[in-house]
């Protein structure tokens, strides 16, 4: 089964959440999906680390084919393309690659050439499969990353898929939880938390995801994020308290459900639910 | 010659746009004929290169300076590859910013700012 974490924005403990909770499956696969700021690797430190380079596409052209037709300027919605001094350039950190210019032109002016965007990192930190994936810094999208990462990851039956999601709820985004049998939201306890919860919120019911949110951060006292599911009639499968313990950890790149007992048991638990949600979800769409 | 300034408003008493690629109109300035037209800039609504779009549209429309306050990188090398030159303009005045370059005394736009080519992250 593939388990997507997901946050309206960064920071919110996506990663603490996605990571702790591989941590305490032991025998599973963690995929950093957050490809502009991948962090999940400094917490397990994976060791024998292979990479592979992810290319994509772009057009390139051949001056003296183009007749000026201009259909591939005209075409290119993200106008990567501009027509200047007789012939078209092309603006390669613009350019999402969908090869629409090189299809259409008449001409054969335009022609593929592999331009590399970032990698794909897999590793082991005890049992759990590490992969990361990096997008190169001015790049427009990640998603051929995306893809990548989890095309690679047939889930196997038995073993649970953790995906850390890009924050927001922009197409990566829904790149990454397209193919999730369920969707965690990590929530913060404040008021601009219930706007990035929703944000979330109604992605994954858009979606028709089942999910769950984690309660992130708690004290004593109001906390807004548990007010909106309880309005929204969300099912909140966990809470994580604010203490400073974990904090520590968390800044010291430690993972807490390894070194703490006490989180290996807050964690397990929540697993535990998770795990007892998806079960449940997947009998009764039967 | 022709000079472009992006501008708010249909009017040579509106001001000079912040923006480049995001501003709603041209305002051509023939220097031969003395006539202003304004120019529809379509790319106003891409969601993203306006800039270079705008760019293009200058091109096509035949003009050789450019009077902005700011100007992405993309939109500037296609500007560039064209020869259009680009100068910084100094204030809100349409007006003034035409007669000033005309006595030479604005200045060569030299700082280009890197696109931002975010995707809704936040
Ligand atoms: S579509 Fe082909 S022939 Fe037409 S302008 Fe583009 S490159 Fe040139
Ligand atoms: S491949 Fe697509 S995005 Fe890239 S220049 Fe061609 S039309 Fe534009």
């Amino acid at each position: 089964m593939r388990i997507a974490v997901l946050s309206g924005k960064g920071g919110t403990g996506k990663t603490l959440v996605s990571v702790n909770l591989a941590a305490a499956a032991k025998r599973c696969t963690y995929i950093d999906c957050d490809v502009e700021e991948p962090n999940g690797y400094l917490f397990f430190k994976p060791k024998d680390v292979t990479e592979e380079e992810i290319p994509v596409k772009i057009p390139k052209v051949d001056g003296t084919l183009c007749n000026g037709c201009r259909k591939c300027v005209d075409f290119c919605k993200y106008n990567a393309l501009a027509y200047i001094k007789d012939k078209p350039i092309i603006f390669e950190d613009i350019c999402h690659s969908c090869g629409g210019c090189i299809l259409l032109c008449p001409e054969k002016a335009l022609t593929e050439k592999e331009k590399v965007i970032g990698k794909v990192q897999k590793g082991t930190s005890d049992q759990v499969t590490v992969y990361t994936g990096i997008l190169n810094p001015g790049e427009p999208s990640g998603i051929p990353i995306i893809k990548k990462l989890l095309e690679e990851n047939i889930p196997e039956i038995k073993k649970t898929t953790f995906i850390d999601c890009p924050p927001g709820s922009a197409c990566i985004v829904m790149e990454s939880i397209k193919d999730a049998d369920y969707c965690i939201l990590v929530a913060e306890p404040t008021l601009f938390g219930v706007h990035n919860l929703n944000m979330v919120y109604e992605l994954v019911k858009l979606f028709n995801k089942p999910f769950g949110v984690i309660l992130n951060k708690c004290l004593d006292g109001e906390n807004p994020s548990e007010k909106f599911c309880l309005e929204k009639n969300i099912r909140i499968i966990g809470r994580i308290p604010f203490d400073n313990e974990l904090g520590k950890l968390n800044s010291k790149a430690e993972i807490a459900v390894r070194k703490s007992e006490r989180y290996r048991t807050i964690f397990s638990s929540l697993l535990e639910t998770v795990e007892k949600e998806v079960h449940h979800e997947t009998t009764s769409d039967s | 010659m022709k000079i472009a300034i992006p501008v708010d408003e249909k009017s040579l008493e509106s001001n000079v746009c912040i923006s480049f690629g995001r501003a709603p109109y041209f305002l051509i300035y023939n220097t031969n004929t003395r006539e202003s037209t304004f120019l529809d800039n379509s790319a106003a609504e891409s969601t993203g290169g306006a800039g270079i779009k705008a760019a293009q549209i200058l091109v096509d429309n035949k003009v050789s300076i450019l009077l902005t306050p700011r100007c992405g990188e993309n939109a500037a090398n296609v500007l560039k590859t064209a020869d259009v030159e680009i100068y910084k303009t100094q204030g809100d005045s349409i007006k003034k910013n035409i007669h000033d370059f005309i006595s030479g005394k604005l200045p060569l736009l030299d700082e280009i700012h890197p696109g931002f080519h975010g995707h809704g992250r936040n």
